[in-house]
Formats: C-alpha cells, structure tokens, sequence
C-alpha cells in the first residue's frame, strides 16, 4: 500500500513545528574553494616590504633551526626532532601575528613557534632532550607547554581566552594542530565550545598530508578540513601554508576578528611535511620520491625568496645576511646543546603537589640513601684505585 | 598537606538539620562569594542547579559567566577549565555522575595531573573535580560507579570524599582554596543525610590529608569512607552486643593518605578490617592493607581483611543490595579476624 492510497492521506499535510528554525545561511562561513595565495598575485603590492624582509629573514632561520635540531638527533643530544622543514610559513607567521599579551598553544611539532615568538631555542627544546617536560615558564612567555596528547591543548586554549575575556583583557589565544589531530574528540568539543562561548581563538590546522603514515584521505571524508568550521558556525579559512604573507594575512584577520569579539575562526594551512614524521620514523614506506619533489618546487623558503628578489627587495647580498644570521643562530645552539645538561635527581619529588605528600616525603628520603650511598661507593673506589 | 586556614567562625546562628547536598551548595556559595576567581561550570549547573541541586541559586547570585552550563562534553569541559586555570581561575567542575567522568580522563590524566609537574612547578591548576559517585540509589546503569581506584592512581590529584555534612562543607571549602587539583568525591546516597548544622557560620575549612577517628575502640579498627561511613558506624554498634569493641577511621582524603593516623589506629587495636564499596581487585582496600601491613606487622594479631564490592561491573539497582557491602559482611569480617589467637 502506498501512501496516496492510506484513506484521506491526499489532505493530509504535517503541522509544521513550532517557532525552532534552522539557521540556513552558512554561506558566509564556508571556506573558499582555492586556499588563498599572496605570493605572484596582485595581493603582494599590499604587504609592507618590511614585513615580507622580517619572514623571509625568519624564515631562513627557521630552517636553519629545523636542520640542525636534526642534526642533534644523530649526534644523540636529542631524543627525538618532528622536524617542521617544509611548514616554516605557518610556523613563523603563527608567532608574528600575536601580540605580547596573547598566547600561544603549540603542539610537539611547534617549537619553531615558539623559538619564533621568543622562547630561548634551548628551552624549547628540553622536553625533546630529555631532561625536563616544559623548560620554560608558560606564563612569563605566554606559551602553553609543548603538547604531545594530540588535539588536548585546543580546549585549554578555549579555556584560556575565555577566563581573558571574561576578566576584560583583550587576549587572544591561537592553537595548533596537525592534520591527524582534528580528528580527535577534543579538536571536536574544543571548536564547539569555542563557537557557543564566542571565545578569540584562533585554531590553526596545518595540514601536512600525513598524521605519521596516514594519509588525510583516511583520516576525514570532508571536501576540506576548514570545512569543518561550518558545522560549529565558525568561519573556516583555506590558505596555501607555504606562502608566509598569506599566511600571516590570514591569521591576522582571524586575530583581529576574535580580538573585537566576533569569535574563533578555523583555519587550514594546506603545507607539507618534507621530513620523515620524526628522525626515527621511514618515510619511504608510505610516500614516494616524486611527491616530494613536486613540493620541493614550492618550498616556502624559495617562494618568498624568489618573489622578494623579483620585486627588488632582496639581493644576493641580502639573502647572504639572513643565512649568516642563521648560521650564528646554530651555531649557538650546537654549543649550548654539546653542554650536558645538568639534571637534580631529587626534582622528581619537588612539583608533584605544592606541598610534598608525607608518602612522597619518604620515597625522597629513600631516594636520597641511595643517591648518598652511590656517592660513598664512588669515592671509596676512587680511594681504591 | 594543602590545609587551608581554619575559618574562625564563631557559631552565633542556631544549629538546624541540614544535608549534605545543602552543605556543598553552601561550600560553592561561600568559596564564590569569597573570591571572584572562582567558577563553576558544567552540565545543567545554571538554571537546573544540576541533577542534584548542589549548585542550586548560583548562576542566580553570581551570573551566568560565574556559574556556567556548557555544551555537552566532559573532555571540553575540563579541558576549558585547565585553561581558565592557566589565566588564573578557579575552576570548579561538576561531573553530572560518576561513570560520565570517563571522557574526561584524557584532560585529567595527561593534564590536570601534571600540569604542575611538567611545567616545573610554573603552572599549578586550582581546580576542583566534583563527581558524584557510589552507588546505593537505586540508579540504573553507569550511574553509580566508585572510580575512586583510577583517581587514586594518578599522582598529581589529591582524591578526597567527605561522609558527613560538615565535612562535606570543609573539605569542598578547602578543595577549591587548594592549589593543587581535587577530585572531589561526593556520595551519592549520603547527599540526603542529614546532621545539625549552623548553615550561617558554617564548619572549620579542611584539612585535605587527614583521617578522623570517628569511633573509639579497642577489638578492631574498621577504615573506611565516603558512603561506607555509616555502614561501619552501624556495624560498631551491633558489634558490641558481640563483645567487640571497634574503633572507626574515616579517612576523608584518599591521596594524601594519612598512615599515621591509620596505623595508629591499628598499632592500638591489633586487626583490621578495610570497607569500601568498589570492587575489591585492584582497589583502594589492596592498597591500604599493604601499607598497614607495613607499619604495623609485629602489632598484628590477623592479616589485614578487605570488605568490598564485588568484582563485578555495577549491577542493576534490584540487585544493589546484594552488591554493596553492609552491617553483616563488615561484621562477618570482624569474626574472621582470628579471635582465637587473642585469648
Ligand atoms: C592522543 C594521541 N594519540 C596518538 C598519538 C601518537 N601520535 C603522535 S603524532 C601522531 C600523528 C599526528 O599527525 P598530525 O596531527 O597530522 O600532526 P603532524 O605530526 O603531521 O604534525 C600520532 C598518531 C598521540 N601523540 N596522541
């Protein structure tokens, strides 16, 4: 029986629910469908030429930071490196945009972020030597500690601009993640709180291709990751994340925008991971020579650089500058990373609690027994000898 | 131990019954009141004033900003609270039951806990757990989970839970004034207890990390918490008509654990018996044998006995009772302890 031949179903209409409508205009909030560029187009003549001369000369250093936090890895002075080579725009530009007053959320692949927005590039780098979690005061930097569970920092970030505005502080929060990472439950309820609480976050996808070997065409069906956006009503932004004007471009008008209260933005950096995931991960198993390749020929480093000789802003002797700058920049951090780093074996106990436990109390007085009878051992032996 | 100052109030205000449930409601209102760092969020807390009324009035008094209903989603929600904390809050966050907890965990394992630690000592978290927990009301299921073990596991996170109405006010009050994170367990069936109490001028503020001695004895020490409390006061006074004598240790805070007062106890009574009611496999009663066990083997007349709930997921509430330890089983521990070998 179909429905036309129920009895009296020809007149019967459903009563239309009451008041509750959609909202049916998301339009706005939908991403373009090409991620924007500034580099070869119209827009560069916009750009102050000393902000395209600040990110080319950051830039470089960045990159100089990138090789030679590798090359640590192989020296054994790091116990691991996720090197950011290829994604340096979005790095960089993350830290440019923020004022002093606000704050940064990074994830394990941001310390270039961070070293970017001031952090001392040794103490960025101790949760990945190994001696210490967070070398750095998150709040003397306004740097959330490098975070490894992925997605988890984006709601500490909703958190944290939300307590600002509440106290009247004009402070953004902008926080990172990767790819993979939005497809975790906190990236979920991270926007969606953002959203509902109208809070100034910036969250900055930067979608490298790969969560470790996963390719993004595993990790989501949507037409594009600043797609996702649209479901929390929150504008969505796509963005070529080699191209560092634009990138700046782009986060800045999303800061703003959260800064005079119009709420978080997501924004997806379209870039690509030239290392291997880590140092200990094989890249080979999963991709192919040619497509790095092909992005090799779109290097953030190479495409700010060429645009910036081409309009006469930069010479080789320019370009000389920024590498020697660099250079000195690594060759500082080699030294102070050749120093071992001195480690106080009775820290373990210091910052569990404010105060120590009396449990805690004692697992330190046994520690220190041992710590006493080793150094009794040490100098008996040498006695010895 | 985190022991907020004693509060000096003197008791001007006629003592008059009151719940445990109106206790905490007042610990919120006055720790508010007290300080505008201080805010509640979570599920239904604003106009409903939450499943269990504990926030009852304070999105009323204090605005919606200061006492807040979030969307739906217990990872955001205290992860929003780690970063209220970071800018300087003081969050407090209610967990509408205990099994709804477990998304949170990731938030609470990886960064409430450690956040302390990790940063050096930079970056403590104020912030306040609330879980109502236990069973006991007939709740159907994943409404009345102990996860008190998980809780206790987790260096970093103080663990308290009262089970009296005054308690429940001193501890919440120094909870919130403490620095370092609680998770605040409130039981369930006791929410409607009642004890006379001066609403006005309310009880001392704390202290995190100490166990009271809520009965003296000299057969046998019954430790305890939370919802087993008046289980084993019960038990005590049947016990007499046995001849036994028993002395009752509430612990009150879980992490710190107070040996010294727990192993006094025993070192007096010689037996123990430890009560609770989650499971006994991987629970708190292991723990606390072993540490009693420890201090106070040549003063032990009988191993150490664990009453606990069985080792088996909740069960449904027409089945509660058979689950939950009660006077007989706490007292045919105490029969167990070997009597023989005291005479
Ligand atoms: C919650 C969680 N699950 C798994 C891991 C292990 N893990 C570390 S990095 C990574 C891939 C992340 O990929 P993506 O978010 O795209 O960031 P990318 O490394 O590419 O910058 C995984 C699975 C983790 N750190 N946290």
């Amino acid at each position: 029986m179909t429905v036309q031949e129920l009895p009296g179903a020809a007149t019967y209409r459903p009563t239309p629910p009451p008041a509750w409508k959609p909202i049916t205009d998301p339009a706005p909030l939908l991403p373009d469908p090409e991620p924007y560029r500034v580099l070869g187009t119209d827009a560069i003549a916009d750009v102050d030429p000393e902000l395209l001369l600040r990110l080319h000369a950051e830039l470089v250093r960045g990159r100089r930071y990138n090789t030679q936090a590798t090359a640590l890895t192989k020296q054994g002075r790091l116990a691991v490196y996720p090197s950011s080579t290829g994604q340096e725009a979005c790095e960089i530009a993350a830290a440019l945009v923020l004022e002093e007053r606000d704050w940064l959320f990074p994830s394990y692949r941001d310390t270039l972020a961070a070293v970017a927005r001031g952090l001392d590039p040794v103490e960025a780098l101790t949760l990945l030597r190994g001696d210490r979690h967070t070398g750095y005061d998150p709040r003397e930097h306004r740097i959330a500690p490098l975070c490894t569970p992925l997605a988890t920092q984006l709601p500490h970030a909703v958190g944290l601009a939300h307590a600002a505005r509440l106290k009247g502080d004009d402070v953004v929060a902008l926080a990172m993640v990767g790819d993979g990472g939005t497809s975790e439950g906190d990236f979920h309820e991270a926007l969606n709180f953002a959203a509902v609480w109208k809070a100034p976050v910036v969250f900055l996808v930067q979608n490298n291709g790969f969560a470790i070997s996963v390719p993004l065409a595993k990790q989501t069906a949507a037409p594009s990751l600043a797609h996702k956006a649209v479901g929390y009503g929150m504008p969505g932004r796509l963005v070529d994340g080699n191209d560092a004007p634009a990138v700046h471009q782009v986060l800045s008008e999303a800061v703003a925008r959260a800064r005079r209260g119009g709420g978080p933005t997501l924004i997806e950096a379209v870039t690509y991971r030239m290392e291997a995931h880590t140092n200990a991960d094989d890249a080979t198993r999963y991709r192919v020579d040619s497509e790095i390749e092909a992005w090799r020929a779109h290097d953030p480093v190479q495409l700010l650089e060429r645009e910036l000789t081409g309009r006469g802003l930069l010479d080789d002797e320019g370009i000389a500058q920024a590498k020697e700058a660099a250079e000195r920049m690594a060759a500082a951090l080699r030294d102070r990373m050749n120093a071992d780093p001195e480690l106080v074996p009775m820290d373990l106990f210091t910052h569990v609690y404010a105060e120590q436990t009396s449990q805690l109390q004692e697992q330190a007085a046994a520690l220190r027994a041992e710590l006493d009878a080793e150094q009794d051992h040490d100098h008996s032996a040498e006695e010895g000898r | 131990m985190t022991t907020a100052a004693t509060k000096a109030g003197t008791r001007t205000a006629k003592a008059k019954p009151a719940t445990m449930a109106q206790a905490l409601g007042r610990a919120l209102r006055d720790a508010m009141a007290e300080d505008p760092a201080v805010h509640v969020l979570g599920e239904d807390v604003g106009t409903l004033g939450g499943v269990f009324r504990i926030t009852d009035g304070l999105a009323k008094e204090f605005g919606d900003d200061r006492c807040t209903d979030t969307p739906l989603a217990e990872a955001g929600i205290l992860g929003a609270a780690v970063g209220m904390a970071m800018y300087g809050l003081r969050p407090v966050v209610e967990m509408q039951f205990d099994a709804f907890a477990y998304p949170a965990f990731e938030q609470l394992m990886s960064h409430v806990a450690k956040m302390r630690n990790r940063t050096g000592g930079a970056m403590p978290l104020p912030i306040t757990v609330r879980v109502p927990y236990g069973g006991g009301i007939g709740g159907v299921e994943h409404h009345s989970d102990s996860s008190e073990a998980y809780y206790m596991a987790t260096p970093g996170l103080h663990v308290v839970t009262p089970a009296t109405v005054d308690d429940a006010y001193g501890l919440l009050r120094a909870s919130i004034a403490s620095d370092d994170p609680v998770v605040f367990l409130e039981p369930k069936r006791l929410y409607w207890s009642k004890a006379d109490w001066s609403p006005e001028t309310p009880a001392a503020v704390g202290p995190i990390g100490e166990a009271v001695v809520r009965r003296t004895g000299r057969s046998a020490t019954l430790i305890t918490y939370g919802p087993s409390l008046p289980v084993c006061m019960e038990a005590a006074e049947a016990a007499v008509a046995e001849g036994w004598d028993l002395e009752v240790v509430d612990l009150r805070s879980l992490v710190p654990f107070d040996d010294e007062t727990v192993a006094a106890s025993v070192r007096r009574t010689g037996r123990a018996v430890v009560v609770h009611e989650s499971p006994g496999f991987g629970g708190p009663g292991g723990e606390i044998a072993a540490r009693i066990t420890e201090r106070c083997f040549h003063h032990l007349e009988a191993p150490v006995l664990r009453v606990a709930g069985f080792d088996i997921p909740y069960p449904p509430p027409m089945l509660e009772r058979h689950h939950l330890p009660g006077v007989d089983r706490v007292l045919d521990a105490v029969a167990r302890l070997q009597w023989e070998a005291d005479s």
